[in-house]
């Protein structure tokens, strides 16, 4: 069965408004899909909840990054000035932890920033050279003005007929199969 | 509006004005954006205005060369001035950078819809200010090569960088600003550049687009993870503007010389370079949104806007002149008095009038509605306020460096042919970037003007 199917990598459906991107991905999950996914020019109010997306892990990772950047930051500051490097300037005090404020803020805001980026980047499989999806007959029109949704052949109740009559039913546009190669 | 169009001074209709011009599509503003980069030719305005900053660029490596070679006494400085241009110079870039990131990101948290289409090239001019900015302590410290000495790295001398000096703060500041504002401006081009690559129609331009892009394809999942990251970035961005110009004042504010040792420096540097940075936005914008004819997306109401911004932080930046003023004299401390004394009929008195001539006098004819809605003077008066801020600077680092505590440490600067290149050239350099820039990328979110075409057609609905 799965080798059968290996070459169709699912069936796209195109759209003109982003409210019917909303509707049609919340009847696909009505219908029971869970493999799939919406394509959209622009981020779409109400399609994460639509398509029943609940974790996301960006703002953890930021946060874990904050808390390095500040903690190594300072623990850095402290060890060079109070224990490799001590310098005794007319008897202050050698952690003097006021200094320190500065780099240790200017470091929790860049290990967070590059956490949250490279975080988002990698949970999105970014850098990725090639998808399947590319191979849809005019999804270069998602980047411009058209909304579309790909139900993936992985999915159990996945049936090309009666998927492509589900996303035809719901008022989609050049439904058709999209080809893994 | 359907009968006839009324005048564009009437207070009613400039609060309405949108901000995105009548009757555009997903489609279209994707058009007009991406055609400037894509299906428009090269304008013979655009290769003049190239190859002229190319020409400074190439004087400013003459400039930094003979430098280099010669060291930093082909410039103004001497002791006791041993600051000159070249921190006016970086103080100023680095403030015109802040409005930048104040539009992207503190706009963007207070989801003013206005910054939408001014974000890109304002970030953008943002980079290209920090960068300006960076060559200067750098060229300063004489050896440029042993720069990474401010580095903390474990070198054979076993000796680490004194974190306790406002000038390795510094180095972590602007540093950590430019690669936040780099992230923030990539994130926001990954969406674009998809859109780019989807509609070049040659293939080097698909290839280079495409890597750009990294394979970015709109879905759902990722534009969802793609929100929260950017929303973190703005409010990361945020407190870090803030803390940029802060931590520039230190420079000053730690020391104990007489005209920087006050507590107002931090507040007051922060709203100069919103100030500044402002007047560099309406600066690029006026220029940019005729030649391209982005009316329809740089609106009116995105210049006055902006000019509201620049008369506020103006006002703050006259309060904080006047208490500078006001404490100096009320303290009673001899020094200070002198120094007000020296600004006021000192050998540079003249640049301390022209100062509050350009930042205080003149930015108040913006109270005036006309004129806030005038592009010529608009544009004149963004100059204005440019230079005012760099006198500014220059009231700040040189006035106070010839006259300090003891007679016979006074002195006189003046600035030489060699510093007046390096400040041109520098000139040139970010005039150039941003001519590079609006050719070869969108100056304009396209997937935020699309997300603005679906809120305002909600609106009319």
């Amino acid at each position: 069965m799965i080798e059968h199917r290996s070459h169709v990598y699912g069936v796209i459906g195109e759209f003109e408004k982003p409210e019917q991107l909303v509707h049609a991905a919340t009847k696909i999950r009505e219908a029971g899909y869970r493999y799939f996914e919406a394509y959209s020019p622009f981020p779409v109010e109400g399609l994460p909840e639509a398509m029943g997306m609940r974790r996301n892990l960006v703002p953890l990772i930021t946060l874990l990054g904050g808390l390095a950047g500040g903690l190594g930051g300072f623990g850095f500051q402290y060890w060079a000035a109070v224990i490799a490097y001590p310098q005794n300037i007319g008897g202050r005090p050698l952690n003097s932890w006021p200094a320190f404020i500065p780099v240790t803020f200017e470091l929790t805001i860049l290990c967070a920033s590059l956490c949250a980026v490279f975080g988002m980047l990698a949970l999105n499989g970014l850098p990725q050279p090639h998808h399947p999806i590319f191979n849809a007959h005019r999804f270069t029109h998602a980047s411009t003005d058209r909304f579309f949704v790909c139900i993936q052949s992985r999915d159990k109740k996945f049936q090309l007929g009666d998927t492509a009559r589900l996303l035809q039913g719901l008022a989609a546009h050049h439904v058709s199969e999209v080809h893994d190669d | 509006m359907s009968a006839g169009e009324p005048p564009i001074n009437s207070p009613e209709i400039t609060r309405l004005t949108p901000v995105l011009g009548p009757g555009h599509t997903y489609a279209s503003v994707t058009d007009k954006i991406s055609a400037i980069v894509l299906t428009r030719p090269t304008s013979k305005g655009w290769l003049v205005g190239f190859a002229l900053c190319f020409a400074i660029v190439m004087m400013l490596m003459v400039a930094i060369t003979y430098l280099i070679t010669k060291g930093v006494g082909i410039w103004g400085i001497n002791i006791p001035i041993g600051w000159g241009f070249a921190i006016v110079n970086f103080v100023w870039w680095i403030g015109i950078g802040h409005a930048g990131t104040l539009i992207s990101a503190i706009l963007f948290l207070l989801n003013q819809k206005w910054r939408t289409s001014i974000n890109r090239f304002a970030e953008a001019m943002t980079l290209f200010a920090v960068m300006c900015a960076g060559l200067f302590p750098l060229l300063h410290a004489g050896r440029p090569w042993y720069a990474f000495w401010m580095f903390p790295y474990p070198s054979v001398m076993s000796i680490w960088p004194q974190f306790r000096s406002p000038l390795i703060w510094d180095v972590f500041a602007v540093s950590t600003y430019f690669t936040v504002s780099l992230l923030f401006w990539f994130v926001g081009l990954i969406p674009d550049l998809a859109t780019l690559r989807d509609r070049s129609t040659s293939k080097v331009n698909q290839i280079i687009y495409g890597m750009l892009a990294m394979g970015w394809r709109g879905s759902a999942r990722h534009w969802h993870r793609y929100q929260s990251a950017y929303l973190l970035l703005a409010g990361l961005a945020t407190p870090l503007v803030l803390s940029v110009h802060t931590v520039v004042s230190f420079d000053f504010a730690i020391a104990i010389v007489p005209g920087w040792h006050t507590t107002i420096f931090p507040p007051y540097f922060v709203a100069g370079a919103i100030y500044s940075g402002f007047a560099m936005v309406i600066t690029i914008a006026i220029p940019l949104r005729k030649a391209y004819g982005l009316e329809d997306f740089i609106t009116m109401r995105h210049l006055e806007n902006m000019a509201k911004v620049m008369l506020a932080t103006g006002l703050i930046v006259a309060y904080g002149y006047f208490f500078e003023f006001f404490m100096s004299i009320y303290s009673g401390n001899k020094w200070d008095v002198f120094l007000v004394a020296q600004r006021l009929h000192g050998p540079y008195a003249h640049y301390y009038y022209a100062l509050i001539l350009c930042n205080i006098l003149t930015p108040q004819l913006l109270w005036i509605q006309r004129i806030r809605t005038n592009v010529t003077i608009l544009f004149l008066m963004s100059l204005v306020i440019n230079i005012g801020m760099w006198l500014e600077r220059f009231v700040i680092v040189v006035i106070s460096l010839t006259r300090d505590f003891v007679p016979s440490a006074w002195g006189r600067y003046s600035a030489t042919f060699w510093d007046y290149a390096v400040l041109v050239g520098t000139l040139g350099l970010f005039v150039g970037l941003l001519f590079l820039f609006v050719r070869v990328l969108p100056a304009i979110s396209i997937a935020e003007m699309r997300e603005l075409v679906a809120e305002t057609s909600e609106e009319h609905k």
